[in-house]
């Protein structure tokens, strides 16, 4: 059967189309004023020249950016190689926090101490310790990288952290569903890894992924044990003649990676459904 | 022939008593239906048959066997143990078919497309078998109670518990799933429901259990316990849901 719209019908698509064309106007217009305000503004402040020829320099952006990309291959390996780590660890100790029953009493205490002091520790502190206090013991056996005591500086921190997301997810399953689980015969076990941490894994999805952007900025901090990442690279070109405009291709390169990410993982869970039936008129 | 057993059960809740020496029998086959003012113990009555709550003390008999001894393995009663909640609990990250077919697969090891024919089967049997690859969150709440039902008799049990399975429902919708639970008994499920639904109770019960603050006040048939109560209680309880 077709259908035809209804004069009134045909008027309030005809009324919103004009409504839509007027916001995007609107919105057009008011960018351009903002931002001709905002370069007329900087633009007009005595330093000007000089902030734009230190920092925003072309010709130095262009030299520096083989050197500051190759340091940025680095903090993508180191991420990556975390990333996987953390969520293995974080995961591990989350499922350790929840279990029941006296046997796990030990595992409980160690999961919870080890999320209380890491993440109560400063980052930059752990790097020290590990990245310079460890190979100080002259332990044979153990590596002496800095990129690998860094990695795990990061993994310990960071893991703390990815562990008290993940748990805040398994609590968020409503109790209900565990009784349901339950009372099909699936074991503790079963219900968590069926039930439970599936349901918990798609509504943290969002603070994980933030967790894991500033993992990609915090992987620059290894850089205090020597290790040429991007932001090390960069201070390196910079030295040569005081030109800060490797930092800011340096900042620019970290925006550009962390962008795509976020886009690309609203996109999987709002395909997924993960999110909910969203949508509708509010 | 008793397949369920309930003597001098008790559970509390802190101060609370939920259910004071609390003894009844359900035959093989029997549908009881148990009545009683929110609050009164039905729904935790059934919890502590399904082993989902502790009980302070008393004995639970499933056919014979002590399952609240703490010695048993409560996962493995529960598998013969058939659990319909008020408010469906389908896993809402599972299609619907995949929601029937865990408990096979996982907890009774069939072999995955032999429990998808099961699946699919009783998906047919309650009718929805078109919905076999939908979300819970796309079906009516009569349609997620119908696929609870079938996940729950997917795997033969033994006994099936019903609490309060058409309170969450439009009054439209609960005469799908009141007809379902009709079909069940009717091959000779053995069911202990507790529900408001009067009509189901005087249709479907073989006897009627009015529950008043943790205790059995008045059991017996529908005829007798619905239409021609003795127990004062009784009376005040059933004027109050006909008003």
């Amino acid at each position: 059967m077709s259908w035809e719209p209804s004069a009134l019908q045909q008027e309030r698509t005809a009324y919103r189309r004009r409504q839509a064309r007027r916001s995007t106007l609107i919105a057009a217009g008011s960018s351009i004023v903002l931002l001709v305000l905002v370069a007329f503004g900087i633009g007009s402040t005595p330093g000007w020249p000089r902030v734009r020829e230190t920092f925003f320099n072309a010709d130095r952006a262009w030299e520096a950016l083989p050197t500051v990309a190759q340091g940025l291959w680095l903090n993508i390996r180191v991420m990556l190689i975390c990333a996987v780590l953390i969520v293995i660890i974080g995961m591990t100790l989350a499922i350790l926090r929840t279990l029941r029953g006296p046997i796990f009493f030990p595992l409980r205490v160690f999961a919870a101490a080890y999320t209380d002091v890491f993440r109560g520790l400063p980052l930059l502190l752990v790097i020290f310790l590990l990245g310079f206090g460890v190979p100080a013991l002259q332990l044979r056996g153990l590596p002496s990288d800095a990129v690998i005591w860094g990695g795990a500086a990061l993994v310990l921190t960071y893991s703390s952290y990815v562990a008290e997301v993940f748990r805040a997810g398994i609590e968020s399953v409503h109790p209900s569903q565990r009784a349901a689980a339950r009372s099909l015969g699936l074991t503790y076990r079963q219900t968590l890894r069926f039930v439970v941490l599936p349901q918990a894994v798609r509504r943290v999805l969002p603070p994980l992924l933030n967790d894991f952007v500033s993992l990609q900025k915090d992987s620059g901090l290894i850089a205090v044990l020597g290790v040429i990442d991007a932001i090390r690279a960069a201070q390196l070109e910079t030295a040569i003649d005081f030109n800060f405009t490797p930092y800011v291709v340096a900042g620019l390169l970290f925006v550009a990676l962390t962008i795509p990410l976020t886009r690309l993982t609203d996109y999987v869970a709002r395909r997924q459904g993960w999110y909910g039936v969203g949508g509708g008129p509010v | 022939m008793t397949l369920l057993s309930l003597r001098g059960v008790r559970k509390s809740y802190g101060a609370n008593v939920v259910l004071h020496d609390f003894s009844l029998d359900v035959a093989q086959g029997e549908c009881v239906v148990l009545i009683g003012a929110s609050g009164s113990g039905k729904s935790t009555l059934l919890r502590c048959v399904n082993l989902l709550e502790v009980v302070d003390d008393g004995v639970v008999e499933l056919a014979g066997r002590d399952i609240t001894d703490p010695r048993v393995n409560a996962d493995q009663v529960r598998s013969g143990i058939g659990f319909v909640f008020q408010s469906y609990n389908l896993f809402p990250h599972l299609t619907v078919l995949d929601n029937i077919t865990l408990a096979p697969i996982r907890v009774h090891g069939v072999a995955p497309p032999e429990a998808r024919r099961r699946a699919l089967a009783m998906l047919t049997r309650v009718g929805l078998a078109e919905k076999a690859t939908a979300k819970p969150d796309e079906l009516s709440g009569g349609q997620q109670q119908r696929a609870a039902i079938a996940r729950a008799m997917v795997n033969n049990p033994q006994l099936l518990l019903l609490d309060e399975v058409t309170s969450a429902l439009d009054p439209e919708l609960v005469g799908e799933v009141l007809d379902l639970l009709r079909d069940l008994k009717r091959e000779g499920m053995t069911m202990l429901v507790c529900t408001h639904e009067m009509s189901f109770a005087r249709e479907v019960a073989d006897r009627v259990c009015f529950l008043h603050q943790g205790r059995p006040l008045e059991i017996g048939p529908p005829a007798q316990v619905l239409d021609n109560p003795q127990e004062p209680r009784t009376r005040e309880f059933l004027s109050r849901l006909r008003s």
